[in-house]
């Protein structure tokens, strides 16, 4: 596909790349969202699954490309898919240190409001030490914050002009960094979830799934190469 | 702390729950119910993401006024309450129970009393309903996952409950028994059910231990437990059993859930303590959950939950550092 085509279908990946984010715009605009039980709980939980959500989606680009070469023109989606799962991401990690970790947000805003526009950084200075130590003593925080440094490697050296001066060979090397990505997102799933609680098994089995069929690729192309005498 | 019943001209405007949020709460519940109904459609209601049709809603509960307030913070939204549960037998969501808990058929029920005891017998709920004046407490409720709400239950003390049951001597641990209908609930796999929870015998006739009917002056919500569960006000929520089927008096300490699961995350005890940080979070700070604002209020955990005065030596010579 070119052309015109994929410029509608990229319109159309935007728009829906979007939309969970714009839901969340809604909701906050008609008050639903205050009036959830515990909101910072639900714009944490829903940013991180649509994180996790896109990285597979993006993830599954290249085996779906491979069942058939007139479905080549999908790889054109893949970059924009892997940079909403990481404003997802992005999103997630700063309602965590907004809204989760303790900082006071009410008191940033009071100030910024009142003219101390400094206020915001103060605030974070009080809560940097106990995120610190959140972040020494909680492995699921850890692995999260590894599969969030990945993506933003990953986004810095997206654009075409990137690739072309770090050339092919070691972008892609670096870029295969996307796999440590999706593990460590859903490890940090696992991590986080109670035991006995089995909901991280629908992405995980996906991921497999797609981890998988990678592998049955590469052995079906070793198989049909002509072994070297 | 103190217990007082606080006067009414003490009360200040921001403490009394904006009656226009429950209301548009329910409102909107009511709307998307009359919906469903006109489509006929009762079994969409969970696939819509919709609450329940409730088979029997909570009923208004006449109650005696106690001492039993908390004085510096405001209480939970009732919206907010009773849709924010961890109650596992309906879907580990916290949204959940609030969802499939409608399906739960609390009438009639009967609760089972047995071990340790001069006559085991089996009491129907209104009979035990009837057994004491049911109080209003006003209890801070502190949920193991570092959130907590600020609830008037409907009870009386466990402790009034356990006398008339006549336990042995040899009774040193009561266990309660959730019930595990799986007609009705979802019972998540990974999990062991019944759900069983304990307290050890002086901690179950401590008097803030509330033998618990209702809440916001009406019935318990399915969701929230109905009919009868306990609520223990310095321990995680998890320790407070729902939906009680069988009280169980034992010589030795009973097997609980959670314990039983994670035992470095769950101790028997879970006894609020700001200073035993849950592996995965710190205890020291909590989520209040009280007002209708977009802002988390983060507010830090008290030993004991507020409740360390009227705990006083219970634990004493227990090294709480082990026995979380």
């Amino acid at each position: 596909m070119k052309g015109k085509g994929i410029v509608w279908i990229k319109a159309v990946v935007h728009g829906l790349c979007l939309l969970p984010f714009l839901y969340l715009l809604y909701k906050y605009h008609d008050g639903s969202l205050a009036l959830l039980a515990d909101p910072v709980n639900y714009l944490t939980h829903f940013t991180g699954d649509w994180a996790l959500w896109l990285l597979l989606v993006c993830l599954a680009i290249t085996p779906l490309r491979r069942l058939n070469v007139k479905l080549s023109w999908l790889v054109q989606l893949r970059r924009m898919l892997g940079l909403y799962a990481f404003f997802y991401a992005t999103l997630h990690l700063l309602i965590y240190v907004l809204l989760f970790s303790g900082y006071d947000m009410s008191a940033a805003i009071e100030g910024v409001r009142a003219g101390r526009l400094m206020e915001p950084l103060r605030q974070l200075k009080l809560i940097w030490p106990s995120m610190l130590d959140d972040l020494e003593k909680r492995k699921f925080i850890q692995v999260g914050l590894l599969a969030w440094t990945v993506l933003l490697a990953l986004a810095i050296t997206s654009p075409q002009r990137v690739l072309r001066w770090m050339g092919g060979k070691n972008w892609q090397w670096l870029h295969r960094l996307i796999y440590v990505a999706g593990a460590a997102a859903v490890i940090h799933y696992w991590w986080l979830v109670k035991a006995g609680v089995r909901t991280p098994w629908k992405v995980t089995a996906v991921l497999m799934l797609l981890l998988a069929a990678r592998m049955v690729y590469w052995l079906v192309k070793r198989l049909k190469k002509p072994v070297a005498a | 702390m103190l217990l007082r019943v606080k006067q009414a001209s003490e009360i200040t405007s921001s403490e009394i729950t904006p009656k226009e949020t429950v209301e548009a709460f329910y409102r909107m519940r009511r709307s998307r119910r009359d919906v469903l109904k006109g489509l006929g459609a009762v079994g969409a209601a969970a696939a819509l993401g919709g609450f329940a049709l409730d088979a029997e809603a909570e009923t208004k509960l006449n109650t005696v006024p106690s001492n039993y307030k908390v004085s510096d913070r405001e209480t939970t939204p009732e919206a907010k309450a009773k849709s924010y549960n961890n109650f596992y037998e309906f879907g580990t969501d916290k949204g959940d129970p609030a969802r499939h808990a409608g399906k739960l058929k609390t009438r009639p029920w009967t609760v089972k009393v047995e071990g340790l005891v001069k006559t085991p017998k089996t009491i129907d709920i209104d009979t035990i309903m009837g057994y004491r004046p049911i109080e209003e407490r006003v209890y801070r409720f502190r949920c193991v996952e570092a959130w907590s709400m600020v609830i008037p239950w409907a009870g009386y003390p466990l402790a009034e409950f356990i006398k008339a049951m006549d336990p042995l001597p040899s009774a040193k641990f009561v266990q309660f028994i959730s019930d595990d209908d799986d007609k009705v609930m979802e019972l998540p796999s990974g999990i062991e059910f019944p759900y069983s929870e304990g307290l050890r015998m002086d901690e179950a006739m401590h008097p803030l231990t509330l033998l618990t009917f209702g809440s916001y002056g009406q019935t318990l919500a399915n969701q929230q437990g109905a009919p009868i569960r306990v609520i223990v006000p310095w321990k995680y929520g998890f320790k407070s059993a729902k939906s009680i089927v069988r009280v169980k008096f034992v010589d030795k300490m009973p097997k609980t859930t959670w314990n039983d699961m994670a035992p470095d995350e769950y101790g028997f005890y879970s006894n609020v303590n700001p200073s035993v940080d849950h592996p995965r979070w710190s205890q020291a700070h909590e989520r209040l959950l009280n007002t209708n604002s977009l802002l988390p209020k983060i507010v830090p955990t008290l030993p004991f939950n507020g409740y360390a005065n009227e705990i006083g030596a219970m634990y004493a010579g227990l090294d709480l550092r082990r026995n979380f």
